[in-house]
């Protein structure tokens, strides 16, 4: 019998030399006369331990990583195929501490199956969802998604039911379900991870979207910088359809969706959702004005549900197992789950599904060990380049979306961005500055010029030059920038600069050379 | 660089008319004609803008305002290399730096022998083994000036 081996096709992977380690095993095994069976899976988020290879002995996977190429002759030697001891040998994939104490819903299929194979999808509780939301009304299909407590995983946090039910209210010829998979904000990677390593769950999660709004097209609106993803969706998508699950007739329900990927072109203000529906007309991606919302009028005029892929691919689960069973993860007005993306300076970098309610602290030293540098971690970013730095007294604060809002920051997209003390606050404050001037749409003035004046002022006070009144005319700017921009871009750029002048002033101190 | 042929016509035409079909077809256009041709000629955009009854300004428009499309020829391999927030944490500043000394090219400039063209990028998606580095469509963790070295070393032979 074969020996059966699961390793991860994931970007990280690969970006870790996951391919070269696949080529050595092969080799080896064929040198040893050992048939093999590599099935190429998700990864299981522990990006710290990839290249992570598993071995199938006794019906359980047995982990070992990271296994890079010249690894693997000394690792076969040792007993690999037969699970034998190794110093980089980790026991069962389910005991490692980091993924023990998860609560994987969204997730739970990642790193466990082939990511675009219908029938093991199938096999893993894949389609009772969308069958259980065939078996509703839109109505009652919409009224779950209510229950479940779900809001908006983008960042927004918006309860993607009331959403919802502003466009089934809606009666149209036409309307559309569009997935918002232009992941820009950096320190997130949970968006891609799903499409490459569970494509088939944001496939379900949009159909009974449709199902539940009455649309019967639906894109996801993928960004270009994730061809890995790409490739995984449109795989997934063919083999959906194939099977009947997209389509003219969906499941046999006589229901219609049809389901296509759209490539974004670099432009980190199509996360916002209303030049994302510019983007996908063909247009500039300039923000639009709300109101009319997308919900009433979105995507070429029409009632319009866009979500983000977490919140899209995390409906399966809650139609499969209802909205109670979602509901009763969480704390307070954040129910559920989220998956964390654990990044910059940490030893166990990777991705934690967790409840809401773990605090950041858990999160950055008990799964992500502490910096990677071994420095003390000073400042972390949570929520993206439009969170604000959060310092080491609020690290005992609960991810939760209004504990967050109390300390003047924000959860978001769930990213989570370490630095260690050697990080120059005000040169973070002055990135976040320059990072709005190269994306900025340029409709809103405040947005367009102030970023780049932004960048100026902050010199100036870096190079001592009127330092407080240069002080005060930052704040000035930031609070322009803030009440006068239409999206998050323009409006969330003071969140990192303000907080990083109130919580490390020092740095902004000219600097003694 | 060789003026626009009947052949290039020929291939703007056919990819113009692959995607008659799509609603909003204008982006899925642009990725395929600067698949094609490793940027967006300016001579592609009249055809364009009559296909799709849109003003050549309006599809200029589009073409500038994202930063993947180009307006002129890359070098043979695209370097991008992440400058976000968590890959700063990861000092990619180094990983710049070398890249830029390397390839003597500054961000959208191509290196002498016209191997290379270097961008910056705003999140690769890697952020739990930064700095990332993209060269074409293949993606590098941990990429210190060491490892960037290596790899375009190794690219430069392809």
């Amino acid at each position: 019998m074969a020996t059966r081996l699961y390793i991860s096709r994931d970007a990280a992977a690969e970006a870790l030399g996951v391919d070269e380690t696949v080529i050595a095993i092969e080799a080896a095994a064929q040198a040893r006369g050992v048939p093999l069976e590599i099935t190429r899976v998700g990864s299981r988020g522990m990006v710290w331990l990839e290249p992570l290879v598993e071995v199938e002995h006794d019906g359980q996977r047995i982990a070992y990583g990271p296994v890079n190429a010249e690894d693997v002759p000394a690792l076969v030697e040792a007993g690999l195929f037969d699970a034998k001891p190794h110093a980089l040998r980790h026991g069962r994939v389910e005991d490692i501490p980091y993924f023990a104490k998860q609560e994987r819903l969204t997730f739970a299929r990642v790193g466990i199956i082939d990511p675009v194979s219908v029938a093991q999808y199938v096999a893993h509780g894949g389609y009772d969802g969308l069958k259980r939301a065939l078996s509703m009304t839109g109505a009652d299909v919409v009224k779950e998604v209510t229950d479940s407590g779900l809001r908006g995983r983008g960042g927004a946090a918006f309860p993607t039911g009331i959403k919802w039910k502003t466009v089934h209210d809606q009666v149209a010829d036409q309307k559309y379900v569009v997935c918002n998979a232009d992941e820009g904000d950096s320190g997130t990677f949970s968006d891609r991870m799903v499409m490459e390593g569970d494509p088939l769950s944001l496939v379900e999660g949009m159909t009974i979207a449709g199902v539940a709004v009455g649309a019967t097209q639906g894109y996801i609106y993928l960004r270009c910088e994730y061809p890995h993803a790409e490739k995984a969706l449109r795989e997934a998508i063919a083999n959906a359809r194939a099977a009947g699950y997209l389509g003219k007739d969906v499941c046999g329900s006589g229901k219609t969706f049809e389901l296509e990927v759209r490539m974004g072109a670099g432009a980190y203000v199509c996360g916002e959702e209303t030049s994302l529906l510019e983007s996908l007309e063909g247009k500039r991606a300039e923000v639009r004005f709300r109101p009319p919302l997308p919900a009433i009028q979105g995507l070429f005029g029409k009632p319009t549900v866009i979500n983000n892929v977490i919140s899209l691919a995390s409906l399966p689960v809650i139609l499969q197992k209802g909205a109670t069973f979602y509901k009763d993860f969480g704390m307070g007005r954040s129910r559920g789950t989220l998956p964390f993306q654990l990044a910059g300076n940490l030893k166990r970098g990777g991705l934690v599904e967790k409840a809401f309610g773990v605090t950041l602290r858990e999160l950055l030293y008990d799964y992500g060990g502490g910096s990677a540098s071994g420095r003390p971690i000073r400042a972390v970013q949570v929520g993206g380049p439009l969170g604000a730095y959060v310092p080491e007294k609020d690290f005992d604060t609960p991810l939760d979306y209004e504990a967050f809002t109390a300390i003047g920051a924000l959860v978001g997209h769930g990213g989570i961005v370490a630095f260690d003390d050697t990080v120059d606050m005000a040169k973070m404050a002055r990135y976040a500055m320059e990072f709005c001037a190269v994306e900025s749409c340029g409709k809103c003035t405040p947005c367009r010029i102030g970023s780049t004046r932004g960048v100026e002022v902050i010199d100036k006070i870096i190079a001592g030059q009127d330092t407080a009144s240069n002080t005060e005319l930052l704040k000035d700017l930031c609070n322009t920038m803030l009440s006068g921009s239409l999206c998050g871009l323009g409006g969330m750029t003071p969140f990192p600069v303000t907080s990083a002048l109130k919580h490390f002033p020092a740095d902004f101190a000219p600097k003694r050379s | 660089m060789s003026a626009f042929t009947a052949q290039s016509f020929q291939a703007v035409d056919g990819i113009i008319a692959r995607h008659a079909g799509l609603q909003g077809p204008l982006l899925p256009i642009l990725h395929a004609v600067q698949d094609e041709f490793g940027y967006v000629p300016a001579d592609a955009v009249p055809r364009i803008a009559e296909a799709l009854h849109l003003s050549r300004a309006e599809v200029h428009g589009v073409i500038s305002f994202y930063h993947f499309f180009r307006q002129h020829a890359p070098g043979k391999h695209v370097v991008q290399v992440c400058r976000a927030e968590a890959c700063q944490a990861m000092n990619c500043e180094a990983t710049e730096a070398c890249a830029k000394q390397r390839l003597s090219a500054d961000y959208h400039g191509t290196s002498p022998d016209g191997q290379f063209t270097l961008e910056a990028v705003y999140c690769l998606g890697n952020c739990a083994a930064a700095p990332s580095v993209m060269v074409d469509d293949k993606l590098y963790g941990r990429v210190t000036p060491e490892r960037l070295d290596k790899i375009l070393a190794d690219w430069s032979k392809r």
